[in-house]
């Protein structure tokens, strides 16, 4: 702290004195208000005027708060008095910190504090000695007795130069030290609220406006009323809080000689222009004409008022409540739905966007009690149609989505999910466990300033961020590699996959790297990964993370999906992980665009495109592997088009089986879902949804390789045996799927496929058990006989003219 | 994917030894633990379109599989060949440098984000630093509480970094983690 000095008035300087002198038992508090002014080359802080506080309270902590609050200086600096007339001095500076530090605590003030005039500590003496500071009056005075309350007088001032300042202390009762200079600057005085009931006397009333020799009429009448309504003083300091509160609260309490007549009248004349004189010139009035001496009045005419006003006030509450209740009963009661005129007429202007949440809101209250509430002559139907059509209109979304969401969901969690889809989900990071420990890292981010806290009991390596005062992007922690930015549902899949060390992994769509990492992570760096990326311009972003996270055992190329097993050989790898490309509509929250640019097209070429990768994926696997066989599809998707029914296929073409993915919260997927009915296995798979689990939409199963074979009739029937022929052994499914991709969807489609393997495996040059595949035969039924095999080969034949024709009228 | 010639490993061996001494035969002899054999295997050094990476041995083989378009990275990557045929290292080596580094030098806190910006150390900003340090020598550059920052070129030796002024730079700047940031495409 740079050296201050402090020159403080005599005013200041003799009440302080005699404040503290008053209470010699106790701490004493006040405020000094002063200027920081520069002359002659030193900095000097003039102490103006100090404000006598408290006696009583030596936790000043809630009442100096609310006293400094309410003053209106920045720069504050506060001097604030400890017991004893020699005041042990503790300068409280306010530096931008916004903490109170202690800057120098001195111990006899008179060293740093200096008078401005030397005839002060006369002045102190004379005042000593004829007792003078009986008549200090700070804020605590009217605890202490109710007749005594004529506290300080702070009033505020719109900065007025013609108004005066106002000083800390009644006047009347104090001493009017020193002459009121008029400082260069004004100062700010604020009033203290509920503190006091600054009552004015009489006398000093008239007195003050005997002085400035104007006095307004209406002031007179005032003073009368006031004087008859002391008594109310009684009931203010008990009365409710509205009622006092907004008497008392711009209490203008009197100040000193002058100032306060001047201050008063100026006040009285200007109420028009202060704002916080208004009506409560009334009120500071009241207090004012009604003076500690003057403690018996007549009450009953101000009470009977005061009566009649309160019970107008409460009256009017009453029916404002009453009309209120009514307006709501007449909606409720009456909702329906609108009619088609109504609705052209919306459609016309902008929409009204409160009006549609609205009926929102009824249409679910409908809805879930329908028997009850609905609209004479309207079906569900109706309503549904409605509801869509606002929920569209209101948050955005294309019809396809909102039809899908209606499907899925009912009313009530529809809107929730949708409501959770408009915020984002908390930020989560990962504790890179190669390089750190999640304590460690804690610790070393909270010393930062981030708040954070570990994720949930499921995850030991996870942490969410609250808010952080650095960006928690750019640490040099996050340089170096400890942690990763990630969501909380990109760690579910890698929890399910649970790779173990020296195995051999592939992560089949890895950018921009936070599953690979983890999954490295978790191998300690042995064993080997491959992270393949499709996409060049990401290529760049996963190598940078890894090798950031100080992951070596990886090896990262730039494949299509399709092709890897090609690549690397089938059954080759122990575990796949397999995060597919989706349309994203679990995470709405993130991109905002997907509520309008999914269509059902997109749904479907990305369902189709999510099935020849988990083919790929099924191929890479080892089945007999010693620890691995696993493969885990990962969406972050709701639609039961890209999750469930993906599974399906894949359980339907090859030998594969479900297992629990390790994730016991989350909802079990959908066994069946509008006309779709699925392996009952599926529900070992699992959903999570933003607004029941708070993290983004996902979709997790977990698949155990069974065997090697790609068996071709493990489901399909036996009708299905003269079905539609194969093109050629090899690679019949993948073809057949290629060459019709909008079939796939349906269950036709792969019942098709089905019976087409069924009759292709018979040339299929894949590795098979032909005694197995022979036995699933037989379970049909009998072999073929010639008449049907001759049969089948002529369908095939016919087939395949179809094929080429359809495929040239394609192009 | 190819394996260094003579003249590239004596180049890539050269920019090591600055910085990690006779360490440089722990970083090639180092058992590798990756890759799914139960018997470490060893390391070794690959060549893939200009650069240069540290990688186990038993992941090579198997990423002879991958094209050479497609692959994109194996292992670390320590360095790449500029195209005049200079060996420069980069940050994705600090790794491997730091657990090897011969001289060390240690930042204080207030520094730390000056050198991550790409700047020289400063003495000023010197916390600790290791003796017996040369001009031109390779420097790993760490936080006090011993994370590695990236790493530079001593300009003067330890003595004469005690007599130089506070402005006085001490390490020249290579490379620093906080390009994962900044220059994450040039990596």
């Amino acid at each position: 702290m740079v050296e201050l000095r402090y020159e403080i008035t005599q005013t200041a300087y003799i009440k302080l004195v005699l404040h503290a002198l008053k209470h010699k038992t106790a701490a004493v508090n006040g405020i000094l208000l002063g200027r920081v002014s520069d002359h002659k080359g030193s900095t000097v802080v003039e102490i103006e005027d100090s404000v006598p506080l408290f006696h009583s309270h030596l936790g000043l902590l809630p009442n100096l708060e609310i006293s400094l609050i309410l003053l209106d200086n920045k720069k504050l600096e506060v001097l604030s008095k400890g017991k004893d007339r020699s005041p042990v001095m503790q300068l409280f500076t306010r530096d931008t910190s916004k903490s109170w530090k202690a800057s120098s605590s001195i111990d006899d003030g008179s060293s740093r504090l200096v008078t401005k005039e030397p005839s002060a500590n006369a002045v102190l003496l004379d005042y000593i000695s004829s007792e003078k500071w009986q008549d200090i009056v700070d804020f605590d005075d009217h605890l202490d007795d109710i007749s005594n309350a004529n506290g300080p007088n702070v009033r505020q001032f719109i900065p007025d130069p013609q108004e005066k300042e106002k000083k800390g202390v009644n006047p009347d009762k104090t001493l009017a030290v020193g002459r009121r200079r008029k400082p260069p600057h004004p100062l700010k005085f604020v009033i203290l609220s509920r503190c006091n009931i600054g009552l004015m006397g009489a006398p000093l009333l008239k007195k003050k406006v005997a002085k400035v020799g104007k006095p307004p009429p209406n002031k007179k009448l005032k003073n009368d009323l006031f004087r008859k309504k002391k008594s109310k003083k009684d009931d203010i300091l008990e009365a409710s809080e509205s009622q006092s509160d907004s008497e008392v609260r711009e209490v203008q309490s009197e100040s000193d000689g002058e100032d306060g007549g001047s201050d008063f009248e100026s006040g009285a004349s200007s109420s028009g222009d202060d704002p916080l004189a208004d009506d409560f010139l009334q009120g500071g009035g009241d207090e004012e004409g009604i003076s500690g001496s003057d403690a018996d009045s007549d009450e009953s005419d101000i009470e009977k008022q005061a009566r009649v006003l309160d019970e107008r006030r409460a009256q009017e509450e009453e029916d404002a409540e009453a009309e209120m209740q009514l307006n709501i009963k007449d909606e409720s009661d009456e909702f329906r739905l609108p009619t088609e005129k109504e609705l052209e007429l919306a459609e016309q202007g902008p929409p009204d966007l409160p009006n549609i949440q609205r009926r929102i809101q009824e249409i679910v209250r409908v809805l879930s009690n329908f028997k009850v509430l609905k609209q004479e002559g309207t079906t569900r139907k109706n309503y549904m149609e409605q509801l869509k059509k606002d929920l569209a209109s209101y948050y955005g979304y294309n019809e396809f989505l909102i039809g899908v969401l209606v499907e899925m969901f009912p009313p009530v969690e529809l809107v929730e999910l949708i409501e959770a889809y408009e915020k984002p989900r908390p930020i989560c990071l990962r504790t890179n466990t190669l390089k750190t420990r999640r304590r460690d890292l804690a610790d070393v981010l909270i010393n930062r300033g981030v708040n954070l806290d570990p994720l949930s009991k499921w995850s030991k390596v996870g942490l969410v961020v609250y808010d952080s005062q650095v960006p928690i992007g750019a640490t040099p922690e996050y340089m170096a590699g400890y942690y990763m930015l990630q969501s909380a549902s990109s760690f579910l899949p890698v929890m399910a996959l649970a790779p173990q060390e020296k195995e051999r992994v592939v992560d089949m769509a890895a950018a921009p790297g936070g599953k690979t990492t983890y999954i490295a992570a978790l191998m300690k760096n042995s064993g080997m990964i491959f992270a393949n990326e499709m996409k060049a311009q990401r290529l760049k972003s996963l190598t940078a993370n890894l090798h950031r996270m100080g992951v070596t055992n990886t090896i990262v190329c730039n494949y299509d999906g399709k092709e890897l097993p090609k690549v690397l050989g089938p059954n080759s790898v122990d575990r796949v992980l397999l995060d597919a490309p989706c349309s994203g509509t679990g995470v709405i929250s993130k991109d905002e665009s997907v509520k309008t640019s999914k269509s059902s097209v997109d749904i479907q070429d990305c369902a189709f495109l999510q099935k020849q990768l988990i083919l790929a994926a099924i191929d890479m696997v080892d089945a007999n592997s010693k620890s691995g066989g696993y493969i885990v599809y990962s969406t972050c998707s709701i639609m039961v088009l890209e999750n469930e029914a993906v599974i399906d296929y894949a359980l339907r073409k090859r030998d594969v089986k479900l297992v629990p993915c390790g994730l016991d919260f989350g909802r079990p997927g959908f066994i069946r879902f509008r006309e779709h009915r699925f392996h009952p296995s599926l529900e070992k798979t699992r959903r999570f949804y933003p607004h029941v689990h708070n993290m983004d939409g996902f979709f997790v199963a977990k698949l155990k390789k069974m065997s090697n074979i790609k068996p071709n009739s493990v489901l399909s029937a036996p009708s299905e045996a003269g079905e539609l022929p194969s093109v050629d052994g090899e690679d019949d499914g993948k073809n057949i799927e290629e060459a019709r991709p909008h079939l796939d969807v349906t269950e036709n489609g792969s019942k098709k496929n089905k019976g087409v393997l069924e009759n292709g495996g018979i040339k299929s040059k894949e590795e098979r058990n032909p005694v197995s595949g022979e036995k699933r035969k037989r379970e049909k039924g009998k072999f073929p006989s010639k008449e049907e095999i001759s049969r089948t080969r002529e369908e095939k034949r016919e087939y395949l003219r179809e094929k080429m024709t359809s495929e040239k009228a394609r192009k | 994917m190819r394996t260094l010639d003579e003249n590239e490993t004596t180049q890539v061996f050269e920019k090591i030894f600055k910085f990690t001494g006779n360490n440089l035969k722990n970083i090639v002899e180092s058992p590798s633990h990756e890759g799914p054999d139960p018997e470490p295997g060893r390391y070794c050094f690959r060549l893939n379109k200009n650069r240069v990476y540290y990688v186990g041995e038993s992941l090579v083989r198997r990423a002879t599989n991958v094209g050479r378009q497609n692959l994109v990275s194996l292992g670390t990557c320590i360095g790449k060949f500029t195209k005049g045929g200079s060996f420069h290292l980069t940050i994705q080596s600090l790794g491997i440098l730091a657990a090897n580094a011969k001289h060390k030098v240690w930042l204080k806190p207030t520094s730390e984000m000056s050198f991550l910006y790409g700047n020289h150390v400063l003495k000023g900003g010197l916390g600790r630093i290791t003796d017996s340090i040369n001009p031109g020598d390779g420097v790993v550059v760490f936080s006090m509480s011993d994370v590695p920052l990236g790493f530079g070129i001593a300009t003067k030796s330890t003595q004469d970094c005690r007599k130089l002024d506070p402005n006085g730079i001490v390490v020249l700047h290579q490379a620093d983690i906080g390009e994962y940031l900044r220059m994450e495409d040039d990596l």
